[in-house]
């Protein structure tokens, strides 16, 4: 009887497991093959909108996934995937892209005299958090550097259209940057991060 | 013992080298090479030959395609409606064969699963230890009365990319403004569910421009369809669906949609109510896995491949795997991206069965998308795990563009651009 009882709760918690994807965890080769079709070869994209994410750093990726999944961050379709992993899948993907290259051979249509004017605006406004021009991926940004231009567009007007939440030090520079410069000094910063090499 | 010169030596040495920085076995010995034959170089042969050579370098991979270049299908309604080159959607094998991947341009006749042979139409043989078959889809002629291959140079399916996208488009543009263009739709399951009715937008998309008193009437044996709501809003806002003036009409199953004869001389396809007469037919007829899984006696009763869902191995033939279009792999659905992602599962599955190690865990995903105007486009996504020997959708995931009066047309600009990215990723991915 103890038996029967025992064999009917196994029965029980397999099938309920079952139900409940007891899917085996994919190891980070096979989990980041399913981005590179959208983000390119090593997550280096080959453009024109869907950003590199080679080199991006773990703490930026894991960030970027989880508010992704919850809806924090807006997105097209980004949201609908990142709701198909687990943190732990994250941390293999974010494990792989981290260490990959981000490649800065990228063909976009740059604008020498914005890219300059671009590269003033950044110092002014952005280098003291993203710094050596937007490059790092030491800390909890994006890398800015050689990403592509119609991407860091569509992250500005989010941020702008307050979709986006921004940090109180960004928004203070941010909104600082738009009354000073216009539209015009958000291009101007694009060139100069899409020149980049 | 094979013969291991000093050209050889420095392709595998070369290949190796180039890989090293990825931590792959740094030396191999060329008499142990295992053999993988690859049966079409569309999107899933192409795909799973690079990925195996990418997992290990020391595999012999040979590709045989008849085609010396490749047309894909997604993006090819964009050169219908005028929006891009046909160019822009061919692709050679110069990257798999910079990688060390054979490519012979030969048509497989028949595979024996005994011998492990693969036999061509030029009298050669290649042997193998694994198999790949991605031969795409077949058409059901059959299904047709007055329709079949030799037809479809003048009404073409166009369900193929090539010369046949080149014909449909050639006669599109070569029609008088108020004339009907018919398209006939398959019933399920067929390759890129969506395909159909991104393909009526596109066609709509020239002819609001140049030909503006046109029609589309598209036929279908079916009730609804992929992105339905998705896709009639969009035909709203932009060609006028629902009202007199549309310049798309759907005919459903229900309405008497089912089409099953063609008057090819006067361009007429008979419905299950009524003829429709068009000035231009595109008939996308049923159908099956490509032609050599018939052959090879790895299709069943449906006409497509059973398959086990984690290594993609045929369940009729050991030892041949069959991917893409031609497989039974629901809920993954008979599209490019799919396709893609199949055969990265199912090259790292016949990597490790060629060296006697584990299967790996797959996980596979898919985004499709469409593009309903130049500034407007729709997606599909999901992502899938395996276990209990089935494909399972990850619960939560994936899903459609949100409906039109939950999204902007900023929004849906980004989702062109995000296709766009999606094409040049992808072929990059695929191609090399």
């Amino acid at each position: 009887m103890k038996n029967k009882i025992f064999t009917g709760l196994l029965i029980t918690c397999g099938v309920v497991l079952g139900g409940a994807a007891a899917a085996a965890t994919p190891s980070a080769t096979m989990l980041s093959n399913t981005c590179v079709g959208c983000h390119g070869p090593n997550g280096n994209s080959m453009g024109p909108a869907s950003p590199t994410i080679a080199g991006i750093s773990t703490e930026y990726f894991m960030e970027a996934m989880e508010e992704y999944k919850s809806g924090v961050r807006p997105s097209t379709i980004m949201g609908r995937i990142a709701k198909g992993y687990s943190e732990e899948e994250f941390q293999l993907m974010a494990s792989y892209f981290s260490k990959q290259q981000f490649n800065r051979d990228k063909d976009q249509n740059i604008n020498a005299k914005m890219a300059k004017k671009g590269a003033k605006l950044h110092k002014k406004y952005c280098e003291k958090c993203h710094e050596d021009g937007g490059r790092s991926s030491e800390d909890d940004a994006g890398i800015l550097a050689g990403q592509w231009m119609p991407y860091l567009q569509f992250t500005m007007t989010d941020y702008l259209s307050g979709n986006r939440e921004m940090t109180k030090k960004m928004k203070k520079k941010v909104n600082t940057l738009k009354d000073e410069q216009g539209d015009k000094g958000f291009e101007e910063l694009w060139h100069y991060y899409g020149s980049l090499k | 013992m094979t013969k291991f010169n000093r050209r050889d030596f420095l392709k595998v040495t070369g290949g190796v080298a180039a890989l090293g920085s990825l931590g792959y076995t740094p030396f191999v010995i060329a008499g142990a090479s295992k053999k993988v034959v690859i049966v079409g170089g569309g999107i899933g042969g192409a795909t799973a030959a690079r990925y195996i050579k990418m997992a290990d370098a020391s595999v012999d991979v040979t590709v045989i395609e008849p085609n010396k270049k490749y047309h894909t299908c997604f993006l090819s309604n964009e050169v219908l409606g005028g929006e891009r080159s046909l160019e822009s959607i061919r692709f050679g094998y110069q990257g798999l064969h910079k990688e060390g991947i054979k490519v012979v341009h030969e048509m497989v006749n028949n595979i024996d699963p005994q011998a492990r042979v693969v036999k061509t139409s030029a009298g050669n043989s290649y042997k193998y230890d694994r198999c790949i078959v991605s031969p795409g889809i077949a058409l059901r002629w059959d299904t047709i009365e007055g329709y079949d291959a030799k037809v479809a140079e003048t009404i073409p399916h166009a369900w193929k990319a090539g010369p046949q996208t080149a014909t449909l488009r050639k006669q599109i543009m070569a029609m008088r403004d108020g004339g009907t263009v018919i398209i006939s739709a398959p019933p399920n399951p067929f390759r890129c569910p969506p395909g159909p009715y991104e393909r009526a937008a596109q066609i709509a998309h020239y002819l609001k421009q140049h030909k503006p008193k046109s029609k589309i009437l598209v036929l279908d044996p079916k009730d609804k369809f992929s992105k339905f709501g998705l896709f009639t809003a969009g035909w709203k806002k932009h060609y006028g669906y629902g009202t007199d003036n549309s310049m798309i009409e759907w005919i459903s199953g229900a309405e008497g949609g089912k089409v099953d004869g063609l008057d090819a001389k006067n361009k007429t396809v008979r419905a299950l109510v009524q003829d429709f007469k068009g000035d231009v037919v595109n008939i996308i007829p049923a159908q099956k896995a490509g032609k050599i899984a018939h052959i090879a006696g790895l299709a069943d009763k449906s006409g497509w491949c059973p398959v086990d869902l984690k290594t993609f191995e045929s369940k009729i033939h050991a030892n041949i795997h069959v991917i893409g279009d031609a497989a039974i792999q629901s809920p993954l659905p008979k599209s490019g991206y799919a396709a893609n992602s199949e055969a990265k599962v199912c090259a790292s599955s016949v990597v490790a069965l060629l060296k006697g190690d584990e299967v790996p865990q797959p996980s596979y995903v898919n985004t499709c998308y469409s593009i309903l105007a130049p500034n407007d486009g729709i997606s599909v996504a999901m992502v899938y795990n395996y276990a209990d020997g089935k494909i399972n959708k990850v619960e939560g995931s994936g899903g459609l563009t949100p409906g039109y009066d939950k999204t902007t047309m900023e929004m849906r600009q980004r989702e062109v651009l995000y296709a766009h990215s999606w094409f040049k990723n992808i072929t990059k991915d695929v191609f090399g």
